[in-house]
């Protein structure tokens, strides 16, 4: 009998579980979380959450009776403090003093909202949005505002602004670099998201340079750009990008890169008794190639923890799959399938005032992903064409007249 | 509590009580039922809670909307007359008894 200890109660520690699981592994399956809830779903935290769409019940990922019926111990609101390797069974001891005995280990410890290093970001209203008590923080002060700056214009942050927006707030988007979202898409799909939310009254400013954060007392009010312009602010959220949570695996001495967890393609740390997935690990592309990658998405979570789990159960099988994201802005529905990382061409279908339009992008004449808007069609039919190692002739993908799905070539 | 039973690919029946204002999907997923993947929780993004609709129930279901039509036209098992995407079925005391297959293929 072997025990596995997870540590990590988000999507991918979960369902490193659930497949253990579906994969008849009888060992005892421990899944230790720091936060006072089970697994639960963090992507509607930002959109239908906020807007009391979606209670804490429904984001639950399993119902508390799951986890009992399939013998999964699922301890909430304890947390991991020290793992021992050494010995012949390894030892953890949590924040509580409990020890928990295992024979292998699963690190699904996630990633963290990076801390903006400004003078101010302590003032009651500067808030982050990773978990649950974010989201209730945010959206216990969010009816009272009458004025949002968002500092960040990546996914998070233009999902609060839209959602902001389109409650009445007076909302202001603060981007540091040249164009929205520019880690992740085209400068096509940056121009448009930047034209949509000003088409809606969100301001965007790009190239800001904020000097601190102002407040009243210990109140926040606004945020001071360099120059002294002061953009007021009844609510400050930072979403400025995550940061792999890698302090466990350090501490094990196991290959790190900036805190993430470098895995293979099957899911093993540089210590093959211990495997990592989700948001915290490096990761061979999983569409093949030299490049490592991090992938911060529901996706990836669960598809390389069912790779994770499979190699515990002692099924080699390697990490393959199309990535794929999607990002709800209001009514602009963004969907991403493939990772554009190193593209050399993009093809934009359809007219992006229209708000409706893919972006396909290339790399050597071959398709590697989608951004698509509002575009469901040419976004499933590229999703289905990578996974088939396919591609679409790039001199025909911009003709709205043809789907996309007929232009699927080998 | 409205009922649903899911039919797995193989023949093999799950029963359910559902809560009111659920979907056919999170019912689904909450208690384990296999096959029915929903990584997108529900937003109509992934296509991977791809069900067939019993035809007792398809007239009382509904037809999906446009954003889950062209969602179902890309599902990875074929679309039938009666597909649609379980996330997207709300249950309520009309569906009592609500009957699903399970698409065989969702990634």
């Amino acid at each position: 009998m072997t025990d596995v200890l997870i540590v990590g109660a988000g999507q991918a520690g979960m369902q490193i579980a659930v497949s253990l699981r579906d994969n008849g592994f009888d060992g005892r399956i421990e899944l230790v979380g720091e936060e006072p809830h089970g697994p639960y779903q963090r992507p509607p935290l930002s959109k239908a959450f906020l807007h009391g769409a979606a209670d804490i019940e429904s984001l639950e990922l399993r119902s508390p009776s799951f986890y009992v019926d399939n013998k999964i111990v699922m301890v909430s609101d304890e947390k991991v403090i020290t793992i021992d390797l050494s010995g012949e069974r390894g030892l953890a001891v949590t924040d509580t003093g409990r020890e928990i005995h295992f024979d292998r280990l699963a690190l699904a410890t996630g990633s963290t909202p990076r801390r903006l290093p400004i003078e101010g970001v302590d003032l009651d209203g500067v808030l982050y949005l990773r978990g649950i008590a974010d989201a209730v923080d945010l959206k216990n002060r969010w009816e009272a505002a009458a004025s949002v700056v968002v500092i960040g214009g990546g996914f998070i942050g233009l999902e609060v602004a839209a959602g902001a927006r389109m409650d009445g707030k007076q909302v202001t988007v603060l981007e540091a670099a040249d164009r929205l979202i520019a880690r992740a898409v085209s400068p096509e799909t940056s121009e448009f998201y930047r034209a949509a939310h000003e088409r809606r009254g969100t301001s965007v400013r790009l190239d800001a340079k904020i000097s601190r954060i102002v407040g009243d007392g210990s109140k926040v009010t606004g945020v001071e750009l360099e120059g002294g312009e002061v953009v007021p602010a009844d609510i400050v959220m930072v979403g400025i990008g995550v940061i792999a949570r890698g302090e466990l695996a350090e501490q094990l001495g196991l290959e790190t890169v900036n805190g993430a967890i470098v895995v293979n393609e099957f899911a093993e740390t540089s210590n093959p008794r211990v495997i990592a997935a989700g948001d915290a690990v490096l990761l061979p592309h999983p569409l093949g190639g030299e490049a490592q990658v991090r992938l911060e998405s529901v996706q990836n979570a669960v598809d390389q923890a069912k790779t994770a789990a499979k190699t515990l159960s002692g099924v080699r099988e390697p990490y393959r799959a199309v990535p794929w994201f999607w990002s709800d802005q209001g009514d602009l529905k963004l969907q991403i399938a493939g990772l554009s990382t190193g593209y050399d061409q993009t093809v934009v279908r359809g007219t992006p005032d229209d708000e409706s339009f893919s972006v396909l992008y290339y790399r050597a004449g071959r398709l590697i992903a989608i951004d698509s808007v509002n575009a469901v069609s040419d976004y499933m039919a590229v999703r289905k064409a990578l996974g088939s190692g396919s591609t679409i002739p790039a001199e025909l993908a911009h003709n709205l007249e043809t789907p996309l799905k007929t232009l699927v070539v080998e | 509590m409205p009922k649903v039973t899911y039919i797995q690919p193989d023949g093999v029946e799950t029963t359910l009580d559902a809560r009111d204002g659920d979907s056919v999907m999170e019912t689904a997923v909450k208690n384990g039922v296999r096959g029915i993947v929903a990584e997108c929780g529900g937003a109509c993004a992934c296509a991977t809670c791809h069900v067939f609709v019993d035809d007792a129930f398809a007239a009382t279901v509904g037809e999906p909307g446009d954003l889950e039509d062209d969602m179902l036209d890309g599902a990875a098992s074929d679309r039938q007359p009666t597909s649609r995407l379980s996330c997207q079925i709300k249950m309520n005391a009309d569906l009592d008894g609500l009957v699903v297959r399970i698409a065989p293929e969702q990634v």
